[in-house]
C-alpha cells in the first residue's frame, strides 16, 4: 500500500524553466517553418518562413550559449553526467515495472532531476543533436560566405541539407517522445505544472538531503 | 500553486509575444529599406538637358540638293570623316561575327541558321535586304539616317520623284521638285541620336513580323509604359535603346553571337567608362536593400531571371513554327488560316505556327554567349536539334541562371549529309513564290555552296532568345515560391545544384516521417499499455 502523503520540493529555478520553454517555443518555430522551407506545405510564404527561420536560429544559438553559461555557471551540468546505475532498472520500469504498479526505481530530487535514461538522452541531444543541427543550421546560413571563408571545396549545400533535415527529423522523434514522456507524472499534467511552476511533488517518504534544501529552498 | 502557475503562463505568453515582435522588426526591416541599387542607378542617369555644340540644319554640307542616298552619306562624311569606316566594322553592317573561322563564318550574312526564315542565303535572299543599314544592301553606302534619321521619309519614292520632276522642262514640274528637294533636306537636316523606333523598325520586326522573334521586343515597346519596362515607360524613366546599348565608335553593346556582351559585369562605380549592358553597370552586384537574401543570388540567378516574370506581355510572339506543313494549298491558291491571338495558325508559305502571349520563360545557365548551329554542321536528327542553345554550366562563376523564350521549330534538313537546309524563301525562284520544296532547297544550298543529296526531311529543333528586356516594375518581380516550390516551379528542369524548397532526399523524408511515426506508435501503445494496466489495479483493489 502506497501513501500518498506528498512534500513540495523546488526543482526547476527561474531561469532553467525560462530557458526551457523559450527553447521549446524556438524550437517548434523552427520546425514549422523549417518544413514550409524544405516544401512540405505553404503557410507564410517561402519569403517570411526562411526570414523567420533565419531569425529564430539565431536567437536560439543565442540562448543556448546563455544556457551553457547558466549550467556550467550554476554546475547544474552535473545533472546531465551519464550513470549505468539503475539505468537497465529504470528501462525495465517503463517497459514493464510502470504496467505491474511497481514503484519507479530512481526518486526525483533536486540534486538528481533526471533518472538515468533521462540523463543519457538529454545529453546526447546537448552534445550531438543541437550543435549539429546548430552548425548545420549556421553553415546553410552563411551559404555565400563559403566562397569567402574558403569552405567551398569542402562542403556542398546539398549534404548542409540532407543533414539538417535528417537531424530535424532525429528531433521531431525526440519532442514527440519528450511529450509523451511528460505525461508519465503521477498525474497526466504533473510534470508539465512542475516545469511551469517549477515545484514538485514527491513522495513525503522520500528523504531530501539538506545540501539539496540549502540552496534551493524558498526561492522562486 | 494554482497562482503561481497562473503566473508563470501570463509570463510565457508575454515572452513569447516579445518574441514575436522582435521576429517582425527582424524579418521586415530589410524589406522597407531603400534598394541602394535603385539609389546608384538614379544618380547614374539623373536627367540633365543634352546640350549641343551644332545645329545640322545651319551646316554648308546639308543645304545642297540631294540627288540620291550616297549623296546624303556624302555630305554626312564631310564633317563625320569616319563614321562610315567604323560601320564597316560593326555587326550591324557585316551580319558576321568577326571571331569565327572563314570556313564556319557565323552570322546572318554567314553560314549561321535559326528556325524562323532559316537562312538568308548569303544575303542573295533579297527580302533580307530590308533591314541592312545601306542605301542598297551591303554593296552601296551606309544609309546614316537610318538610325539618326528623325523625320521618316519614303527615300526611293522621293529621289525617284526628284529625278523624274527635275528631268522634265515644265515650269509647275520644277516647282514641285523643289518641293520635293525641300523635303528631303529637311529630312536630311533633322539628326540625332538613335530612338526606340530607329532599333525597333528591325529589332521588333525580326523574322517576319511584329514580335515574331524575340518576345521581349516588339513594336508595343516603341511607347511602353513602365508596367512593360520599368525603364523604357514613358511614365517610367523614359530610357531609349541607347541609354544601355552604349557604343564605342558605332560598335553598340549587346552579344554578338558566341560572344557575351560583357566579359566582366562592373558596374559604373569600379570602371565608368564600361558599357551600360548589364543590369550590374547601374544597379551594382548587390542592388536589393542590405540583409535581403535576393542579394545573395546575384552570384547565380541573372536579374531578368525574377524580374522579367514574362515576355511578350502585350502583343503575341511566335513560340512554334513547323515547315513541314508549308506548301498546302486550297483550291489550288496558297491560302492563310487564323488561329487565337489573331494570329495565323497556318499560311500555305510558312507552315503551322504557334503563338503565345505573357509566356512563361524557360530558364538556362549561361555565360552570355550563344552557340548557334550553321549549315556546315552535321546533326543527328533522331534528337532535336539545338539550332540555337546557351552556353554556361553551374559550376562557371560567369553563368547566371538567365530566362529565354524558346522557339520550337520543324525545319528542312539533308537526309544524306545531315546538315540543316537554307532554302531560297523571297523572289520569283523563292518557296513563297512557288512552293516547291526541292526547287527551293536546292537553289538555296547552291546560293551558300553547300552540298545538298536532293533527298530531305523535317527535324524538330529548338532555337533560344535570351529574356531581357520588358522588365516589370519591382513590385511584379518573381516570389520566392516560383522557384522555391516542390512542384512545378520555374526551374523544375534546371539540375545540377541542390535549391532549397525545391529538391530533397524523398529516402530521407520517408526514413524521417517513419521515425516520427514510430516514435508516436510506441508512445500510444505505452499509453494503451497504461491505461489497461491502470483500469485492472483498480478492478484488483475493488
Amino acid at each position: 500500500m502506497k501513501s500518498n502523503a506528498t512534500q513540495k520540493v523546488y526543482l526547476f529555478t527561474r531561469f532553467e524553466r525560462f530557458w526551457h520553454w523559450l527553447q521549446a517555443a524556438l524550437i517548434l518555430g523552427l520546425m514549422g517553418t523549417g518544413l514550409e522551407i524544405h516544401g512540405t506545405f505553404a503557410l507564410l510564404g517561402y519569403a517570411r518562413a526562411v526570414r523567420l527561420h533565419n531569425f529564430l536560429g539565431l536567437t536560439w544559438v543565442v540562448l543556448f550559449c546563455f544556457i551553457l553559461f547558466w549550467a556550467f555557471t550554476t554546475g547544474e551540468w552535473r545533472q546531465y553526467i551519464p550513470t549505468t546505475r539503475k539505468l537497465l532498472a529504470m528501462a525495465r520500469y517503463y517497459a514493464l515495472g510502470m504496467f505491474k504498479g511497481e514503484a519507479k526505481p530512481v526518486r526525483t530530487s533536486p540534486g538528481a532531476k533526471h533518472n538515468p535514461l533521462q540523463r543519457l538522452a538529454y545529453l546526447g541531444i546537448v552534445t550531438l543533436l543541437l550543435p549539429v543541427q546548430m552548425v548545420s543550421g549556421l553553415l546553410y546560413y552563411t551559404y555565400n560566405q563559403w566562397t569567402a571563408g574558403g569552405l567551398a571545396a569542402f562542403l556542398d549545400l546539398g549534404i548542409v541539407a540532407l543533414v539538417h533535415t535528417a537531424f530535424f527529423f532525429l528531433l521531431l522523434a525526440f519532442l514527440v517522445s519528450h511529450l509523451y514522456l511528460a505525461t508519465l507524472g503521477h498525474t497526466l499534467f504533473s510534470m508539465v505544472k512542475t516545469m511551469v511552476t517549477g515545484w514538485a511533488e514527491i513522495p513525503a517518504t522520500q528523504e531530501v538531503h539538506d545540501w539539496e534544501w540549502a540552496d534551493r529552498h524558498g526561492q522562486g | 500553486m494554482a497562482r503561481g502557475m497562473s503566473r508563470w503562463l501570463w509570463v510565457s505568453a508575454l515572452v513569447f509575444c516579445a518574441m514575436l515582435a522582435l521576429a517582425r522588426i527582424g524579418c521586415d526591416a530589410a524589406a522597407d529599406k531603400i534598394a541602394p541599387g535603385r539609389v546608384m542607378a538614379r544618380q547614374a542617369v539623373e536627367r540633365q538637358a543634352r546640350w549641343n555644340t551644332t545645329d545640322h540644319s545651319r551646316h554648308a554640307a546639308l543645304q545642297q540638293s540631294f540627288a540620291s542616298g550616297d549623296a546624303i552619306t556624302q555630305a554626312c562624311l564631310s564633317c563625320h570623316t569616319e563614321a562610315e569606316a567604323q560601320l564597316h566594322e560593326t555587326l550591324h553592317w557585316t551580319w558576321i561575327d568577326p571571331l569565327s573561322p572563314p570556313d564556319r563564318i557565323v552570322g546572318k550574312a554567314g553560314h549561321s541558321l535559326n528556325n524562323f526564315c532559316l537562312s538568308t542565303n548569303f544575303m542573295t535572299d533579297r527580302k533580307c535586304l530590308d533591314c541592312h543599314i545601306g542605301w542598297n544592301g551591303k554593296q552601296g553606302r551606309v544609309n546614316c539616317l537610318r538610325c539618326h534619321g528623325r523625320q521618316p521619309l519614303d527615300w526611293a519614292a522621293a529621289f525617284e520623284a526628284y529625278r523624274k520632276l527635275s528631268g522634265s522642262s515644265e515650269v509647275a514640274d520644277q516647282a514641285r521638285a523643289a518641293e520635293v528637294q525641300q523635303e528631303i533636306r529637311a529630312a536630311v537636316q533633322q539628326v540625332g541620336l538613335p530612338t526606340r523606333a530607329h532599333c525597333g523598325a528591325c529589332h521588333f520586326y525580326g523574322g517576319g513580323g511584329d514580335g515574331v522573334k524575340h518576345g521581349d521586343l516588339d513594336s508595343s515597346m516603341a511607347h511602353p509604359d513602365r508596367q512593360l519596362d520599368v525603364h523604357m515607360g514613358g511614365d517610367g524613366q523614359g530610357f531609349h535603346c541607347t541609354r544601355c546599348h552604349t557604343t564605342r565608335q558605332h560598335h553598340i553593346a549587346g552579344r554578338v553571337y558566341g560572344t557575351p556582351a560583357v566579359t566582366a559585369r562592373r558596374s559604373l562605380l569600379e570602371d565608368d567608362l564600361t558599357p551600360k549592358i548589364t543590369c550590374e553597370a547601374c544597379h551594382g552586384a548587390t542592388p536589393h536593400p542590405a540583409g535581403s537574401k535576393t542579394n545573395d543570388h546575384t552570384d547565380k540567378v541573372a536579374c531578368q531571371s525574377c524580374h522579367i516574370p514574362a515576355f511578350a506581355r502585350r502583343l503575341p510572339t511566335k513560340t512554334g513554327w513547323d515547315w513541314s506543313q508549308a506548301g498546302r494549298r486550297r483550291d489550288g491558291q496558297p491560302y492563310t488560316d487564323p488561329g487565337p491571338l489573331g494570329m495565323p495558325a497556318y499560311q500555305s508559305i510558312k507552315g503551322e505556327m504557334t503563338w503565345t502571349r505573357d509566356g512563361i520563360p524557360a530558364y538556362f545557365w549561361f555565360d552570355g554567349a550563344i552557340e548557334t548551329l550553321t549549315v556546315k554542321d552535321v546533326i543527328d536528327p533522331d534528337t532535336v536539334v539545338h539550332v540555337g542553345w546557351p552556353v554556361g554550366r553551374p559550376e562557371d562563376p560567369g553563368a547566371r541562371i538567365f530566362p529565354f523564350k524558346v522557339h520550337r521549330g520543324k525545319q528542312p534538313y539533308d537526309t544524306v549529309h545531315h546538315t540543316l537546309l537554307p532554302p531560297l524563301l523571297s523572289g520569283p525562284q523563292g518557296f513563297w513564290t512557288t512552293l516547291d520544296w526541292p526547287e527551293a532547297l536546292r537553289i538555296g544550298a547552291e546560293r551558300m555552296g553547300i552540298p545538298y543529296s536532293g533527298q530531305f526531311a523535317f527535324v524538330e529543333s529548338r532555337y533560344v532568345f535570351p529574356t531581357t528586356h520588358m522588365v516589370a516594375p519591382k513590385d511584379r518581380a518573381l516570389r520566392c515560391e516560383a522557384c522555391h516550390t516542390r512542384h512545378d516551379g520555374r526551374l523544375a528542369r534546371l539540375g545540377g545544384f541542390y535549391m532549397p524548397g525545391r529538391d530533397r532526399w524523398p529516402w530521407l523524408d520517408g526514413a524521417g516521417w517513419l521515425l516520427v511515426l514510430g516514435a508516436l506508435a510506441l508512445s500510444g501503445v505505452h499509453g494503451l499499455g497504461r491505461i489497461v494496466a491502470r483500469r485492472r489495479g483498480k478492478e484488483d483493489r475493488r
